[in-house]
């Protein structure tokens, strides 16, 4: 029987305030894996800690809600250990580069094949608005006493150059275009990293559904949302080939599009790459069996004896 | 408390351990990358092959090359399973490892070092640390000491010395090998060293050999050239080095016997006990294991195929402890392994395992604390840490292995209890284990078991991973089993492993993590809590790596008619109360010994039993307690002579 979207959903009260761009969120993520198919008892969706660690509540998959920045290594060791997992993380901006940042790089760098998805606002929601990595420098959202004094990451930036091999942006009130971009992103072989612009309606005052919507914009006549997507633009995130001249060149454009905010703010995938060996192949270098048997599988008792023989290994040690 | 420490250079005084059994410790010295260590391999090698019980012990400055390091080889015709304090043969082809060793060679010992050396002043030996040096400058009552003049002073004291020349001993073999690129070849020193003692002291010479050619066997070229000097050496060694003080013939083996290296003892623990993933950060004395297990890791299983464990090098302690739990959610018996800085940085996801009761397997290597501390020498600091790392109550297990044998099965039991009583076990290892080589029974994988306790094969209708009632342990899925879906969180959950903030299901739920305690105590056999090698009106309470020189400075009392008890804690959390109220049924005064300042073992003891501790023999050098200086504590303690508080002082 085919799975349904309600599948996905299970009856846990959502508490997220009303308007939170998260919903559209999790919305688009019970979309996506009803869509692709994707047995619930073979996903596990991971979640750091704050307004979006409460998302793998609400599907009804193996949901683990691990520690503030820590999202990254559970869901790491998971997929490692059992490769047949759909293995999703999901965070704020705070717990993934903030707290998470040194994870969050090093994640790039293994390319194992998960998607992430980081939930950007801007604040601090769950504890009451304080400014979060990609607050811009000088912004004041309502709930900081000064203004914020601290450059902001450029999470798309950081992606690209820390080696994740699909890195896309997609807004929270556009479900079609994000569920597409989660659909993507989940079939990538390799770290896929979605960053959903998501505006906090309870202490962002600053990036708003409106102000995305464009409609702070003077001229009525040039008013337009701010958001566009790469691909009207004719834009090519793939490296279709391996070679290093190829790679450059569209990590470079990546990273230039990866500046552009304010009045044209580009969503849609940046970069796609999928030319370079996973972590699993990187793997197999030293455990050529892996894909087929990797720790899941492995049966290590038998009778409550081990099945493995060690005993070589004790008698080369044997004094003769 | 009163105290009393001891740091005078050369307060020993060493008596033969017991007249009729051998029993001859050896040390090699030099700067570190000089190929220290594969001597001692070599020499450990040797001793174990000619029939003799081995005890090594390595110690070595954080730094890569340069400073100084040593390895003191023991070996007996009996079981030994701890250093001495003194050294019956010392070979130097430096002059530091004669500044600062010197004071320990016994009367009646022996030293070979090369005559080149004799002139060289200890204060332009820059790697002499001036603390050292000013405590050798009063003991020699010199203030610019010579390498002469401190064979001056052990000749005092018997010591024989036999000089030699390694730069004309390097000549003589490039002339008589006509190979004039030996002359240079002074990365030989060390091998020089090994086979000059090996030929004073009468060792086979083909198990030199042997060892040399062992040592090197990935460089066949190399390996000629070294085992051309081992035979040259020893042959000098043997033919112009005469009134020898020892010979060491080899002798009947005892059957059955392996030379293990320290970290094998959990390396290969957790490949027989199934751990099938090990995350982890670099770090000294752990990482060996981690190395070991991605090197090793691949072996044959029961239907022709092969299993292996995947190890994954992290970013940080952090994601180590992160990995290891994602991966254990899958089922999969999942480690790590690390030392305090890393087990510090573990402390909050160590508390997300508790009360997500997942079974998980942390191997901790302690080392001298705080903060960096000594990061390469030894130490007993961790434990109250480990029993209460981490906010909040949760349930963990905390047990230590007393020696390298012991570690082994220890480490397949710490398995069992994780997944038996679902929470993450912390076991404690420490430097002096991790860097000891010994001989010890051969480890025997028949006697493994492995229990998974609830873990579940398969689920049948509604499914809730934290279900109340029974004792309190629920049966447990995992990511990936059909039908078998459950929800985690660091929060607060109910039975579903959803948020709740409701007191009644918080208090429920509190209390069926933490009954669990009680069963441990219940179910785990009381010879797996504590155990008891000897009773006396004098006992010994104490954990770890201590077991080995206590067990040695037993024997050595033995000898002199005079029995001491000793009961060896092993469940440190949940502390197994009522085991050792038993064991330690008829004890009169009671020694806690310990290799930290604090006494923290002696702190949970009160904690749980009325029985007060009359003394304590502790150590926090850095390095390892030797046989003799407990033997003569407990001496101490029985003539009435003892402070309450006796600090141990010996080791360079």
């Amino acid at each position: 029987m085919a799975l349904k979207v309600a599948d996905y959903k299970t009856g846990v009260h959502n508490d997220w305030c009303p308007g939170c761009g998260d919903f559209g969120i999790v919305n688009a993520l019970q979309m996506s894996l009803a869509e692709m198919g994707i047995e619930r008892d073979r996903t596990a969706i991971f979640s750091g800690v704050g307004c979006s660690g409460k998302t793998v509540h609400f599907v009804n998959t193996y949901g683990i809600h691990t520690l503030h920045g820590r999202v990254l290594p559970f869901a790491q060791g998971a997929k490692v250990a059992n490769p047949d997992l759909t293995v999703v993380a999901v965070g704020g901006d705070g717990d993934g580069l903030g707290i998470g940042a040194g994870h969050f790089v090093a994640a790039g760098r293994r390319d194992i094949d998960f998607t992430y998805i980081v939930f950007d606002n801007g604040v601090y929601g769950l504890t009451k608005g304080q400014a979060s990595p990609t607050l811009k420098l000088w912004e004041q959202p309502k709930s900081l006493p000064k203004p914020n004094i601290n450059y902001n990451v450029n999470p798309i930036g950081l992606a690209i150059t820390s080696g994740y091999t699909f890195v896309a942006r997609a807004y929270s009130y556009d479900i079609r275009h994000l569920k597409s971009m989660i659909m993507q992103a989940i079939a990538h072989k390799g770290t896929s990293f979605l960053a959903v612009l998501q505006p906090c309606p309870t202490y962002n005052d600053i990036n708003t559904r409106d102000w995305y919507a464009g409609l702070d914009m003077e001229d009525a006549v040039s008013r337009h949302s701010r958001i566009y997507k790469l691909e009207d633009t004719g834009y090519d995130p793939v490296v279709h080939y391996a070679s290093e001249s190829e790679m450059d060149e569209k990590l470079s454009q990546a990273l230039i599009r990866s500046l552009d905010w304010g009045d044209k703010i580009p969503t849609g995938i940046f970069y796609k790459n999928e030319t370079i060996s996973t972590f699993s192949q990187r793997i197999q270098t030293n455990i050529p069996n892996y894909p087929e048997n990797p720790p899941s599988r492995q049966s290590i008792s038998k009778d409550g004896k081990p099945t493995v023989d060690i005993s070589n290994i004790v008698q080369s040690m044997l004094i003769s | 408390m009163e105290s009393v420490t001891s740091v005078n250079v050369h307060c020993l005084i060493l008596q033969p351990v017991v007249d009729s059994v051998t029993d001859f410790t050896w040390l090699i010295g030099g700067p570190q990358g000089s190929g220290v260590e594969s001597a001692a391999v070599i020499f450990s090698q040797i001793c174990a092959k000619a029939g003799y019980f081995v005890f090594g012990k390595r110690e070595f400055h954080s730094n890569i090359k340069g400073e100084h390091s040593y390895f003191a080889v023991r070996l007996s015709d009996k079981m030994i399973r701890s250093s001495s304090s003194g050294v019956s043969l010392m070979v130097s082809y430096d002059a530091e490892t004669i500044f600062r060793h010197y004071s320990t060679i016994t009367k009646g010992g022996a030293i070979i070092y090369d005559s080149d050396l004799n002139h060289i002043k200890a204060e332009d030996v820059s790697t002499l640390d001036k603390y050292y040096f000013k405590r050798m400058c009063a003991d020699l009552d010199n203030d610019h000491p010579t390498v002469e003049d401190v064979l001056r002073k052990v000749a005092d004291n018997d010591v024989v010395a036999y000089p030699v020349s390694f730069k004309e001993l390097l000549a003589d073999m490039a002339e008589s090998h006509n190979n004039p690129r030996l002359r240079v070849m002074k990365r030989m020193y060390n091998v020089m060293g090994v086979s000059l003692a090996a030929g004073l002291i009468q060792l086979p010479k083909e198990l030199l050999i042997d060892a040399v050619r062992g040592v090197f066997a990935k460089k066949r070229v190399i390996a000629d050239l070294n085992a051309d000097a081992a035979t040259h050496s020893y042959n000098v060694a043997s033919n112009t080095m005469t009134s020898t003080p020892f010979t060491l013939h080899a002798i009947e083996k005892t059957p059955n016997l392996m030379l293990v290296q320290g970290h094998l003892g959990t390396s290969l623990g957790k490949l027989a006990a199934g751990c099938r993933f090990q995350s982890y950060y670099p770090i000294t004395p752990a990482s060996d294991e981690s190395v070991y297990l991605e090197a090793n890791g691949t072996l044959p299983n029961d239907t022709g195929q092969s299993d292996a464990v995947v190890v994954v090098q992290t970013e940080d302690e952090i994601s180590a402890i992160g990995m290891m739990i994602g991966a254990a959610l899958t089922g999969v018996r999942s480690s790590t392994s690390t030392s305090g800085p890393g087990f510090s940085l573990m402390a909050e996801a160590l508390g997300w395992a508790g009360i997500n009761e997942v079974p998980v397997v942390l191997t901790l290597y302690q080392r001298s604390g705080p903060s960096t501390g000594l990061p390469t020498r030894h130490g007993q600091d961790d434990l109250l840490f480990a029993v209460f790392a981490g906010h909040g109550e949760f349930p963990r297990i905390v047990y230590a292995s007393g020696d390298i044998e012991e570690s082994f099965y220890d480490t397949c039991s710490c398995f069992n209890y994780s997944d038996v009583y679902q929470l993450p076990v912390i076991h404690m290892m420490d430097k002096f284990l991790s860097s000891t080589t010994m001989t010890c029974p051969a480890f025997d994988p028949s006697k493994v078991t492995i229990n998974r306790g609830k873990l579940l094969d398969g689920v049948e209708g509604e499914y809730k991973r934290f279900q109340l009632g029974g004792d309190g342990i629920s049966p447990r899925s995992y990511l990936g089993l059909k039908d078998g879906i459950f929800w985690n969180t660091g929060d607060e959950s109910d039975e579903v492993g959803h948020i709740t903030e409701d007191p009644v299901v918080r208090q429920m739920m509190m209390d069926k993590r933490l009954d669990r305690l009680d069963l441990i105590l219940q179910q785990v056999p009381d010879a797996e809590q504590a155990v008891s090698h000897a009773t006396g009106e004098y006992t010994i309470i104490s954990w770890g790596s201590t077991k080995g020189p206590i067990l040695d400075a037993l024997e050595m009392l033995q000898q002199e008619g005079i029995t001491v008890g000793f009961v060896q804690i092993k469940m440190l959390h949940p502390f197994p109360t009522e085991c050792v109220q038993r064991l330690l049924n008829g004890a009169r005064v009671i020694i806690d010994v310990e290799s930290n300042q604090t006494a923290q073992m002696g702190k949970l003891f009160a904690q749980n039993l009325n029985i007060p501790i009359n003394h304590y023999i502790l150590k926090y050098t850095g390095r390892a307690m030797t046989c003799e200086e407990i033997r003569d504590s407990l001496l101490d303690i029985i003539h009435g002579t003892s402070p309450k508080r006796r600090i141990l002082m010996h080791g360079a």
